[in-house]
């Protein structure tokens, strides 16, 4: 694993080496990240799944620089980025990082297109290249003829469409996505499946927290988290139609 | 979809192959090929698991014991020429079949008594156990997903593996109430 190096084509965009996370102290110590080394190759999804109170999420936070852990280390892009300073990071944030949550945080006064174009506009782009992207990227989530309305006029599945258009805006190096479907129903959530899927395959690099097997099955590498330890890694293959015969029930 | 030529993965046969084919004569005599075509459609990806050639066999065993009766049409031999029509034992067989309510079974227990044996004998940590099985599921449920994604919304055989996926998630489901259990044994 070469990390100290600038990133190269080959090495991992994002890793983390004997990350931890404690709160509390004495009796009361709570080990949410107990050393968990992670490594994301460019373009692949990961997918981390694990029941609640695992460290999955805390382990995104850190992942995203929203939070600082209590050893370990965090590369992304072949930078060290748990020492930063507050600034730094929230720059690094809105340049190379797309954030996804559950519950969308889309701002409710804007439109789907000036959510969309927000973070160019917060990373400096001029306004015509940002209002140009985000139609483009509306465009991709198969929005564009919703550019104009506000969110409370979308449904549920096209508002978690726009979130990502939305953490595509700056190119990021990695998309973060909390529970994406976690506030949708199932046909909504077969919307934002494909989506994902499609990004996927656009070569899109995404690390996912998910407690629905089925955003977890859309993922190129699917890791188990119990006590803030990683137990358990799948690679999860292409084809395979005989296998699926078999738990269709075509089976001799 | 099935192409042509290309082998079937090896062992995999419809279990319901011939009551299936029954069926499909009800309306009206057909060609083994018809046959084959309406099952393709069905099955779509996972058609590749049914050889055509199964389906030719499964006749001349349901024309053997009377269920179907075959005539050849045109000059050329070879089954493919044959159109099979439906007896009257045939069409029993069917009907029997269509009232049948027999489902085929989840196994829940051997998984189960895995788990209680390994934590008895200390052979090996049940939890450890359930995620291993658990990425297993997930596996399957991560190419029956695809391969529906990949299909045209609203397919016939993205019906057939929404089935797959949604038993699997209930499977899943199972197996996190078992991680549950024997996590806070571990704990005790």
């Amino acid at each position: 694993m070469v990390v100290s190096e600038p990133m190269t084509r080959m090495g991992p965009i994002l890793c983390t080496r004997g990350l931890q996370m404690r709160y509390g102290q004495g009796t009361g110590l709570v080990r949410a990240l107990d050393g968990v080394d992670l490594q994301v190759a460019p373009g692949e999804t990961v997918a981390v799944m694990g029941p609640s109170g695992s460290g999955k999420s805390t382990l995104l936070h850190l992942l995203g620089g929203l939070d600082r852990p209590s050893a370990g280390e965090v590369w992304l892009g072949g930078r060290r980025i748990d020492g930063l300073s507050e600034r730094a990071l929230s720059r690094l944030r809105r340049q190379h990082i797309g954030f996804v949550f559950q519950s969308f945080h889309l701002l409710e006064e804007l439109t789907a297109a000036e959510n969309v174009e927000l973070p160019a506009l917060l990373a400096g782009q001029s306004p015509r290249t940002a209002r140009r992207r985000a139609v483009e990227l509306l465009e991709r989530v198969g929005l564009a003829d919703r550019a104009g309305h506000l969110p409370s006029e979308l449904s549920g599945g096209q508002r978690q469409r726009v979130a990502i258009a939305r953490a595509l805006s700056n190119q990021p190096l990695v998309v973060l996505a909390d529970e994406p479907t976690g506030n949708l129903d199932s046909a909504a959530t077969v919307e934002v499946l494909r989506l994902l899927d499609h990004l996927r395959a656009a070569g899109q690099t995404f690390v996912i927290v998910t407690h629905d097997a089925r955003v977890g099955a859309t993922a190129d590498r699917l890791l188990t988290m119990r006590d803030g330890v990683l137990v358990e890694e799948t690679r999860l293959t292409r084809g395979g139609n005989g296998q699926l015969a078999a738990l269709a029930g075509l089976e001799g | 979809m099935g192409e042509p030529g290309k082998e079937a993965p090896s062992g995999y046969q419809l279990r319901v192959v011939q009551e299936v084919l029954l069926a499909l004569l009800v309306k009206e005599a057909s060609h083994g090929y018809e046959l084959y075509a309406r099952l393709q459609l069905a099955l779509g990806p996972l058609a590749e698991a049914l050889k055509e050639s199964q389906v030719y066999v499964t006749l001349n065993r349901l024309e053997k014991a009377g269920l179907v009766s075959a005539e050849r049409v045109g000059q050329t031999s070879g089954q493919e020429r044959k159109v099979y029509a439906l007896t009257a034992a045939g069409r029993e067989r069917v009907m029997t079949w269509l009232d049948d309510v027999s489902w085929p079974k989840p196994a829940p227990a051997e998984f189960h008594l895995k788990l209680v044996a390994a934590a008895t004998a200390g052979l090996a940590d049940p939890v450890r156990l359930v995620d291993a099985q658990r990425h297993a599921l997930l596996a399957g449920l991560a190419a029956a997903q695809r391969a529906g994604l990949a299909e045209p919304s609203e397919s016939l055989s993205g019906l057939l593996l929404e089935g797959v996926v949604l038993r699997l998630q209930a499977d899943l489901q199972w197996l996190e109430a078992c991680a549950r259990y024997w996590t806070s044994r571990r704990e005790l």
